[in-house]
């Protein structure tokens, strides 16, 4: 079946107004998305995850300048696929077309993501009422029928509860049946998980796979953990000071990773052996966005840095059709060497779990 | 809910019963008596001491003042309307001076809102500073001088709208002092409202409703503005408090037959049945006020109603 691109981002590149200055937080950024597909971005804090995913949605903040870059998101109007550039639109035509119907947005926090003074059942239906101006009765039925597909129980009772009075898991489902609410073809979730407790990160990760599957829809999945990714992504976009660094399919990322960024993220990632005492960082910390930086972003961190990485800032070089990654070890005139060899033990003990869990 | 309205009434009575008792105690310990004329045998003021239930012991006394008090009775005036019941002087007075103040606190409200949701959605706009001059000066410059400037502009030199208040035109000869009473509402609710709502629109809970593709007023008034009110009604109990003070000066500068002009001349001629009315009624209406925000407190806050409920659960 042939994939059906849905959003294809070019050349992205977004400054902040700040007090102290101008900060250039996404420096020409590409992504693909497919139907169906999950694509998960990657990168530390401040990596510009975030903003990538609200420029998106045409939820960027005030002081936020597009410097270049296009947008393209293709989506169905009333039968007829359509392409509009999401950058190029005007904020009350995003709001009307694009945002909750075809777009919707899980945030990271669900304690704050909420409207504190209105019902959950009113959030929930309050985009069908503004949108397809759904008959109130009809649209409080959808909303039970989404509190029990994300998992909460005597929805009919619920809908009349208020925020404070759900824990912060069922929170995230709530908040998740809202951006269900009407019916989206991309769903972007930014760092889902990451203010619940580990036992309810994996039922919501579950929850998000599996309304993917029954309702076919895409989804983009923001965080900084690797091991989240392993379970959710099909595609992996690897993020570092406003620009990919890497990208590939999942196995490409996690069994054949390129960029010595992403070997220090898979490092990074806590483990299941328990021989590894300490968990490795990489070291240093990401650059001053506010200042210009010459040649490759990472350079400074990179205990393989060429020469010509603090002069020229490396292209993507192409490994496979899927699979990009932007370092100049890549180049052909780059000296020969191999992988680190933790990293190199470390996958081949992933692909060792990944192998038992198959059976 | 209901059980929410109830504590609050109650807290409302104890409150009301503090301040009879500090006021019936600050009578008994002014030095003398009523009955302070020297040429008064003593055995005659015994008996007018009786007479008055002046004799009986204290909590009899308190029991009796707090009866009264319940029932409206407040006595004669002594010395600026002499052996007049003070029910009637407070019949035309209290009405007026009700009127002019919640004239007051609903257009500060209602202007103080506007220009505060003004400023925070034209956020760093010619809008937004505009807010700011009106705030600083609303909130630095006293409400005599507001007074005192729309009468020489308005009245005076443009005679747009009477000197003076007058019983036969009581909506247009009280707009002058509506407006300079509401000059202080008008700043401090801009104020709180531009700052308010410039946070709340900055939350998460607004960049989901954006992210839901609601936009427009249903965004401001049914998410934001709600949100922002919270804080803001906390600050209209004292600034209704502040109403009425200002109100003891602008009802005199415009010569209003009001509650607070009583109470001036009242305080100034040591007419102490008259003072404590008008205190009485007073703090009667400012606990009133503080019941009404206390509960549009709980209606607009769910956190405040169910929490008091032990939540529905
Ligand atoms: N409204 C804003 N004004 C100024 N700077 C901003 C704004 N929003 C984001 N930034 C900056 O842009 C950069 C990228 O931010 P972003 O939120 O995308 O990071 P992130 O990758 O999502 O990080 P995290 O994992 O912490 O969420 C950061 O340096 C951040 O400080
Ligand atoms: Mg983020």
């Amino acid at each position: 079946m042939a994939r059906e691109k849905i959003m294809e981002v070019r050349d992205l590149s977004i400054s902040f107004k700040t007090t102290s200055g101008i900060l250039n937080a996404i420096r020409g950024v590409d992504m693909d998305l497919y139907r169906g597909e999950t694509v998960a971005i990657v990168g530390e804090s401040g990596s510009g995850k975030s903003v990538t995913a609200k420029a998106m949605m045409g939820i960027l903040a005030s002081n936020a300048i597009v410097n270049s870059g296009s947008v393209k998101f293709t989506y169905d109007n009333k039968g007829v696929s359509k392409t509009v550039d999401i950058l190029k639109m005007k904020k009350s035509d995003i709001r009307r077309e694009i945002n909750g119907q075809h777009i919707a947005m899980v945030f990271q926090d669900p304690m704050t993501s909420l409207d504190p003074t209105m019902t959950i059942g009113k959030q929930i239906t309050e985009s069908m009422i503004w949108h397809y101006k759904t008959p109130k009765k009809e649209a409080e039925e959808k909303a039970i029928e989404l509190l029990s597909l994300v998992g909460i129980t005597e929805p009919e009772k619920r809908i009349k509860n208020y925020p404070h009075q759900l824990s912060g898991g069922m929170r995230q489902r709530v908040v998740i049946a809202i951006a269900m609410a009407c019916d989206p073809d991309l769903l972007i979730c930014d760092e889902p998980t990451t203010a619940l407790d580990v036992t309810i990160q994996a039922r919501i990760l579950e929850l998000i796979k599996d309304i993917q599957y029954k309702k076919n829809i895409s989804v983009i999945y923001i965080t900084h953990d690797l091991g989240v990714v392993a379970k959710v992504a099909d595609y992996v976009d690897v993020m570092y000071a406003g620009k990919l660094v890497e990208k590939g399919t999942i196995d490409e990322i996690f069994y054949e990773p390129h960029h010595p960024y992403t070997w220090g993220l898979l490092s990074a990632m806590p483990d299941l052996d328990t021989r590894d005492e300490r968990l490795y960082t990489i070291p240093g910390s990401p650059p001053n966005m506010m200042k210009p930086i010459p040649g490759d972003a990472f350079a400074p961190r990179n205990q393989y840095a060429l020469n010509i990485d603090n002069r020229l800032d490396p292209p993507m070089f192409k490994l496979t059709d899927t699979h990009y990654a932007a370092t100049w070890l890549l180049d052909e005139r780059a000296p020969k060497f191999d992988m680190p060899p933790e990293i190199a033990a470390r996958i081949a003990r992933m692909k060792k779990e990944e192998n038992h869990d198959d059976q | 809910m209901n059980k929410y309205i109830l504590k609050r009434l109650g807290i409302a009575a104890l409150t009301l019963l503090v301040i009879v008792f500090i006021l019936f105690m600050m009578m008994k310990l002014m030095p003398g008596t009523p009955f302070n004329d020297e040429k008064l045998p003593p055995e005659k003021i015994a008996s007018l001491m009786a007479k008055y239930g002046l004799d009986k012991p204290l909590y009899v006394q308190f029991f009796k003042y707090v009866v009264n008090l319940v029932k409206f009775d407040f006595g004669i005036s002594y010395v600026i309307n002499k052996d007049i019941s003070i029910n009637l002087m407070l019949s035309t007075r209290v009405p007026t001076s009700i009127r002019i103040g919640l004239q007051a606190v609903a257009l500060g409200t209602v202007i103080g809102l506007i220009l505060g949701i003004v400023a925070a959605l034209k956020h760093n706009t010619i809008w937004d500073n505009l807010t700011t001059v009106i705030s600083v000066l609303g909130v630095s410059v006293p409400s005599y001088v507001f007074a005192l400037g729309l009468l020489y502009v308005f009245a005076f030199k443009l005679k747009l709208f009477p000197l003076l208040y007058s019983k036969v035109h009581p909506f247009q000869s009280s707009l002058l002092p509506t407006f300079s009473l509401s000059m202080f509402t008008i700043a401090s609710i801009a104020r709180f409202t531009r700052t308010e709502m410039l946070e709340v629109l900055d939350s998460d809970y607004i960049l989901l409703v954006e992210s839901k593709g609601i936009s427009g007023s249903a965004l401001i008034f049914r998410h934001a503005l709600r949100n922002a009110l919270i804080p803001i009604v906390t600050v209209l109990g004292p600034l209704v408090v502040g109403l009425m003070t200002g109100s003891l000066v602008v009802e005199k500068i415009f010569s209003i037959p009001g509650l607070g002009a009583m109470t001036t001349a009242a305080i100034q001629a040591n007419d102490y049945n008259v003072t404590i009315a008008s205190t009485y009624i007073y703090s009667l209406m400012y606990i009133v006020i503080m019941l009404v925000v206390d509960i549009s407190y709980g209606i607009i806050d769910p956190r405040i109603r169910l929490a008091k409920e032990g939540s529905g659960e």
